[in-house]
């Protein structure tokens, strides 16, 4: 393919300036119906509810951990809106909000984190691989199965996330490599929030943006305003739709911002000043998309309280979950090793069974 | 039929393409070349690129690609070219090959091959002689099994390939090129159980892939020293077969573990720890180790001192308390 087909916008696609007033570098693409974009704010509202959520849970040491997604919402819900039940999303640590718009309970999704279980859902209903810890790994996984799900002729794509930092590792090379060698239907999708724990992204890639690096594999590559709900919405539509109609993959970076620490367990003031956080503070996703709904009067006062209280009750939901403890069985570590325990496995757990009895 | 271990290899890989349509096979120069070993000669013209093909030239890619694929329902059987060089995609076997299934609390499963040919030998240049057991074999959620004959080349690998589970299949290189008899119908024992390839009274060594040989050789010229020794290939590395190896050692009381991998910190430790607990009582001597030496794997021609060989396995064995001299460790 030509490079300047594949070549991303030489601006981030933006439909909605930081005041919420209408920008006009939406390019090509088409702006998402209203009753999208009003669900992808309800979705915000809620997301941004369960990271506050999550986030004091880790204090009361309910969990063990949490990466707040706080002001990453419009990626973090865009990535989930974008998708069909069938589709694949592959998330990272940091993904759990996408998680919750894809419509996880609450206690799925937070099982990783407080420790109970790698993957508190089941991947093959929910069509979410099990949140991934090493970088840019699950990238290789996405394209894998994109490629099976091509081959078996399944109507079917996978999008798979991933932040600014990883994509400097080898897999995310070698998966957009792949990807685009066997015309893969995969979107891989890049948040970036600037930052790799502590590290810049001026420290990270000498690119000036993440989008560039697609051109290199032959694929399609887009840069989109990541505070911009509707722009990142109407470009991951058109990616997914690009992959489904077996174009190939597309590769998305998005420009945004991480708002809170790496963790609640980092302190980001060693690394970054204040005056930047504030910056972004201002290009909060949330407020944006509000305030350019209301304005197009799409979305009222009423319905906003509204979304706000039912919100408030999913952080009721969240609370109850993680307040009740389960009883996890010690005997089950030995599940799920191979298909059928081992002899060696299965003399173990008969060990421990008897200390337990003990 | 009079076949080599690489023949075999191919014979189980079209009887699986055949009998299973959701089995792949692919990785580098596998197509067209037929790989760098000619495991998969033909079979690309005569199954369809669909069925086995070339990849991009990057290891951690082609064991990630294959990871989705296997979730996506097939049955991956992927080709490392050499042994040191699936190091690159260490990363994805052991963090996510070999746990996916227990991650995800049974949900997915990683039903995949991956063939190593693996340890020296052969006079092969630096980073293709490797013995990389011992990282595998320490990775829960994965099974590692190593082909000794090539009846056992046929029978792991179709056995490999139905597994639920990822299998490491480490091909010993050094004997790809060995023929003897051998029928493309399933003979042997079940893949996680060793075999006694020859019986003895004396003595149990204890040895695997492509020392399997060279056991069997210094049985034949033990009998000149008055020793009569049962060779036990384990065939399966993990899990491992203690009840095989167990009942060969009570029967003889005295075992030497034989392998080509540096010693230090060596699967062979691992079998001697296992046969010392369960056989101690019927030990006439301790269990002793001819391993390579603790060494970067050296250049061809100094290779002939690294490995184990007849020479080597006999003097272990002489130390094996045959009166009242004591063991001298780690000679
Ligand atoms: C292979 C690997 N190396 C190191 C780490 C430790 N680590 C966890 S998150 C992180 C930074 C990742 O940054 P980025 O990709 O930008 O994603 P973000 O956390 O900002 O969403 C690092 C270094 C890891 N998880 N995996």
């Amino acid at each position: 393919m030509a490079a300047e087909t594949l070549l991303p916008s030489a601006a981030p696609v933006r439909f909605v300036a930081e005041d919420g007033s209408r920008a006009d570098r939406g390019g090509e693409y088409g702006e998402p119906a209203e009753a999208r974009l009003k669900e992808a704010y309800r979705l915000m509202v809620l997301g941004r509810r369960f990271d506050v959520q999550a986030t004091a849970l880790t204090k009361q040491g309910r969990l063990a951990v949490y990466p707040s997604s706080a002001g990453q919402e419009a990626c973090q819900v865009a990535a989930a809106l974008a998708l069909e039940a069938n589709d694949w999303l592959f998330p990272t640590y940091r993904d759990s909000v996408a998680l919750v718009a894809r419509g996880l309970k609450p206690g799925e999704v937070l099982t990783l984190l407080r420790g109970d279980a790698h993957c508190g859902y089941n991947p093959v209903e929910t069509r979410v691989a099990p949140q991934c810890t090493p970088l840019a790994t699950q990238t290789l996984h996405a394209a894998g199965l994109a490629h099976a799900m091509q081959r078996r002729g399944e109507d079917a794509v996978a999008l798979a996330l991933i932040g600014d930092g990883a994509t400097s590792e080898g897999d995310f090379h070698e998966a957009l490599n792949f990807a685009a060698v066997f015309k893969a239907p995969v979107v891989f999708f890049v948040q970036n929030n600037r930052f790799a724990i502590s590290v810049p992204f001026e420290k990270q890639s000498a690119a000036e943006a993440l989008a560039y690096k697609g051109i290199g594999y032959g694929m399609r590559s887009e840069q989109v305003d990541g505070n911009d709900a509707v722009a990142v919405l109407a470009v991951l539509d058109d990616a997914v739709k690009h992959a489904r109609e077996g174009k190939g993959p597309v590769l998305v970076e998005a420009h945004t911002y991480r708002i809170d620490a790496h963790t609640n367990a980092d302190d980001a003031t060693r690394y970054r000043d204040a005056g930047e956080v504030a910056k972004w503070r201002e290009a909060d996703p949330l407020k944006r998309l509000e305030t350019y709904l209301k304005s197009r009067e799409s979305l009222t006062d009423s319905e906003i309280e509204q979304f706000a209280a039912d919100a408030e009750v999913y952080a009721q939901s969240v609370r109850d979950t993680l307040n009740a403890e389960p009883e996890l069985d010690p005997l089950s570590l030995f599940d799920h090793v191979y298909a059928e325990p081992t002899r060696q496995l299965a003399a173990q757990r008969a060990a421990l069974a008897a200390e337990l009895e003990a | 039929m009079t076949t080599t271990m690489a023949q075999a290899l191919n014979a189980a890989l079209r009887d699986a393409l055949k009998d299973d349509d959701r089995v792949l096979v692919f990785g580098e120069d596998v197509g067209t070349l037929g790989g760098v070993f000619r495991v998969t000669d033909g079979i690309t013209a005569d199954f369809g690129e669909d069925r086995c093909f070339d990849t991009p030239l990057a290891e951690s890619g082609i064991v990630g690609f294959a990871l989705g694929m296997a979730m996506g329902g097939f049955r991956p059987v992927v080709e490392m070219q050499f042994d040191a060089f699936a190091y690159p995609a260490f990363e994805q076997i052991t963090s996510h090959v070999a746990k996916l299934r227990n991650r995800t609390r049974g949900a997915l499963e990683v039903p995949m091959v991956i063939r190593v040919p693996y340890a020296g030998g052969i006079g092969g240049v630096e980073h293709h002689c490797d013995s990389s057991e011992a990282y595998y074999t320490h990775t829960p959620g994965l099974r590692v099994v190593t082909p000794g004959t090539a009846q056992d080349a046929y029978d792991l690998l179709r056995d490999a390939i139905e597994s639920p589970d990822p299998v490491i299949f480490l091909e010993p290189k050094c004997r790809y090129w060995s023929s003897e008899e051998v029928t493309f119908t399933r003979t042997g024992a079940p893949m996680d159980r060793a075999v006694v390839r020859r019986p003895g009274k004396d003595v149990t060594l204890i040895a695997y892939g492509p020392m399997v040989a060279t056991a069997l050789e210094t049985a034949e010229a033990a009998k000149d020293e008055g020793w009569d020794v049962e060779v036990v290939d384990l065939r399966s590395l993990s899990p491992f077969d203690d009840e095989t190896v167990t009942a060969s050692v009570r029967r003889t009381g005295r075992a030497v573990v034989v392998h080509e991998a540096a010693g230090f910190g060596g699967y062979g430790a691992e079998v001697v720890a296992r046969v010392t607990e369960q056989c101690f009582h019927q030990l006439h001597a301790p269990v002793l180790r001819v391993t390579g030496l603790d060494i970067p794997y050296p250049a061809p021609k100094l290779e002939r001192h690294m490995l184990p060989d007849v020479d080597r396995i006999l003097d272990t064995i002489a130390r094996l308390q045959w009166d009242d001299t004591p063991v001298v460790a780690g000679a």
